[in-house]
């Protein structure tokens, strides 16, 4: 007599999380129409880390691939939480701008060319400082003039999360989509108990972090817009889903009196529970369906 | 840095409009007002510190929740009613900036504050692409999360040229924490390593500034001293309609030639690769 084995479901699945940021954007794609652009090949690296007795990266950390997601035009732009927190520096930022300009460029031409930015990253990289803030104020303006064209489509798997800067990069998205494992937010704990204190944030406090910060909130109160179990897959499948949906026809970042007026209602006199907020947020209409 | 962060941004404020006080809806954080420059009317916004704001981690001159909204909803009413001008009537959008940081508060990460950010940015950046000139004027701090939120999508930044100007992307004791080293060390690699000074004189080098300019005392400006620094936001709003709506001058400039020359070399290969099928 033969038992049959059962093996539970995550082992036949196919974990995004587990990928690193080349072989997440290549698993994207339709097989075979893609191509990785400015490489490691290339070796075009961060001038100003190896100054600083960093050792820099061929791809500084931040990946191009374009190429065709469900038969549609796509550039997919990751950037790597394994090479210095995924931080945004001049080179790896300039290729997200870019990336955009040029899918913005062909997207006027009649040729709709999509953007998914895989965002794990902490944000602006502060041995580039300066030079990374610029290059997040610059991704900001290239993804809203590509949102008119084309949707922007961000996803946040997890773990590093998406910090900093590009917590705005992901607001202006057309689209977000996240998993449970993912963190999307501007400062991280451990920034808010130096700033302000530990009674203002205990950044050791986990349960507390994925309540405020976690996909499943981020997704149930409205600021963002699917959520994803960790599975190649299902994210691919929801990447596609976005594409074939198109620009939203108003995108959330517009709605402002809408926003303000919830933030108007807030009582500020102590500290606000996540779960009342996404409760009362998700349940009023809103959002960029 | 003991002066407290704001009072340059409103008393410049004071000195372009006539007037600091809020509008009435508005948090007393945020000064805008509609007043002339040359021979229009332009938008001046303004975020300041607010000691009683019920956001308590944002009343040092942090941009918070309410700022964030105050000034998105600024802009698309002035966006919304010069709707059909022409670019050269479009009103130009002045934001005067000296602003502390982002809020960093637990009650702005729960109501998301990086949503709230992202409508700002988006709204300053919406307005430049449809036309309008924004200006940004350094008047004080431009730090972090606080800057991208207010004024770091203008199509053309002016700042002063003095000591009490700081444009970055932390400030020093966090940034010395983060990158392991004293903030001595910190100051050292500054004036070796342009992006990381904080040095408005090495931020200009990089080739995203306009113009600098001079006041003896910015808290205090002249007569002579505003006359020069609405000639200079004048000559912003008339080289922002000359130019592109979108942020390229800050690749393009003379000194983002010697600076960004990663940048460029980026741009050069992903464009070469970039392919169409």
């Amino acid at each position: 007599m033969n038992t049959p084995v059962l093996a539970p479901i995550f082992v036949n699945r196919k974990s995004f999380i587990e990928l690193d940021a080349r072989a997440r954007a290549q698993s994207l794609f339709d097989e075979g129409t893609w191509k990785e652009l400015v490489g490691p090949f290339d070796r075009i690296e961060s001038p100003w880390l190896a100054q600083q007795g960093i050792a820099p990266q061929f791809d500084d950390g931040c990946v191009v691939i374009k190429g065709k997601i469900g038969g549609s035009r796509a550039v997919a732009i990751a950037f790597e939480g394994a090479f210095q927190g995924g931080s945004v520096g001049e080179v790896s930022g300039a290729k997200m701008t870019c990336a955009l300009d040029l899918a913005t460029k062909d997207s006027k031409a009649g040729k709709s060319t999509a953007a998914i930015l895989l965002l794990e990253t902490g944000g602006v990289r502060l041995q580039e400082a300066n030079l990374g803030l610029a290059a997040v104020a610059e991704i900001i303006s290239s993804a809203l003039a590509l949102r008119q064209h084309a949707p922007v489509i961000t996803i946040v798997a997890g773990t590093v999360g998406c910090f900093g800067g590009m917590s705005l990069v992901a607001g202006v998205s057309s689209y977000t989509i996240m998993t449970r494992e993912a963190r999307l937010g501007l400062n991280g704990p451990e920034v808010i108990e130096q700033e302000s204190g530990i009674d203002e944030f205990d950044s050791s406090d986990r349960a507390l972090i994925w309540a405020i910060h976690g996909g499943e909130q981020r997704v149930g109160m409205g600021l963002a817009d699917s959520l994803v179990e960790d599975d190649a897959d299902k994210i691919t499948a929801a990447v596609r889903g976005c594409i074939s949906k198109g620009i939203p026809e108003k995108h959330r970042t517009e709605q402002v009196a809408l926003y303000r007026a919830r933030i108007a209602a807030l009582d500020t006199s102590r500290q606000i529970a996540p779960p009342a907020l996404r409760q009362e947020w998700g349940s009023l209409k809103g959002g960029v369906r | 840095m003991s002066e407290q962060v704001g009072l340059r941004g409103k008393a410049w404020f004071k000195a372009l409009t006539g007037s600091a006080t809020s509008n009435s809806g508005d948090p007393n954080s945020v000064l805008a007002a509609t007043a002339a420059i040359e021979s229009e009317s332009a938008l001046f916004l303004c975020v300041v510190p607010d000691n009683d704001s019920r956001f308590p981690c944002a009343r040092d001159g942090q941009v918070g929740l309410e700022e964030a909204f105050a000034l998105a909803t600024h802009i698309r009413a002035v966006m919304s009613e010069d709707r059909d001008k022409s670019r050269e009537t479009k009103r130009p959008i002045i934001a005067i900036v000296d602003v502390k940081s982002q809020a960093y508060g637990r009650r702005e990460e729960t109501a998301g504050i990086f949503f709230a950010a992202a409508t700002s940015a988006d709204a300053y950046a919406s307005a430049r692409i449809a036309g309008h000139p924004v200006i940004s004027l350094v008047a004080g701090h431009a730090f972090s999360g606080g800057f991208l939120t207010h004024g770091y999508q203008a199509n053309r930044i002016l700042a002063f040229d003095d000591a009490g100007i700081v444009i970055h992307a932390m400030h020093k004791e966090a940034a010395a924490r983060i990158t392991r080293r004293s903030i001595v060390d910190l100051e050292k690699l500054g004036h070796e390593i342009a992006p990381m000074s904080y040095d408005v004189r090495d931020y200009a080098k990089l080739g995203l500034l306009f113009k600098l300019l001079h006041a003896e005392d910015p808290q205090h400006p002249t007569s002579n001293e505003i006359a020069e620094v609405k000639k200079a936001i004048t000559e912003a709003i008339a080289d922002a309609r000359k130019g592109r709506l979108d942020l390229s001058n800050r690749w393009e400039s003379d000194a983002a030639k010697e600076m960004r020359k990663g940048t460029l070399a980026v741009r050069t290969a992903l464009e070469a690769q970039w392919f169409n099928d």
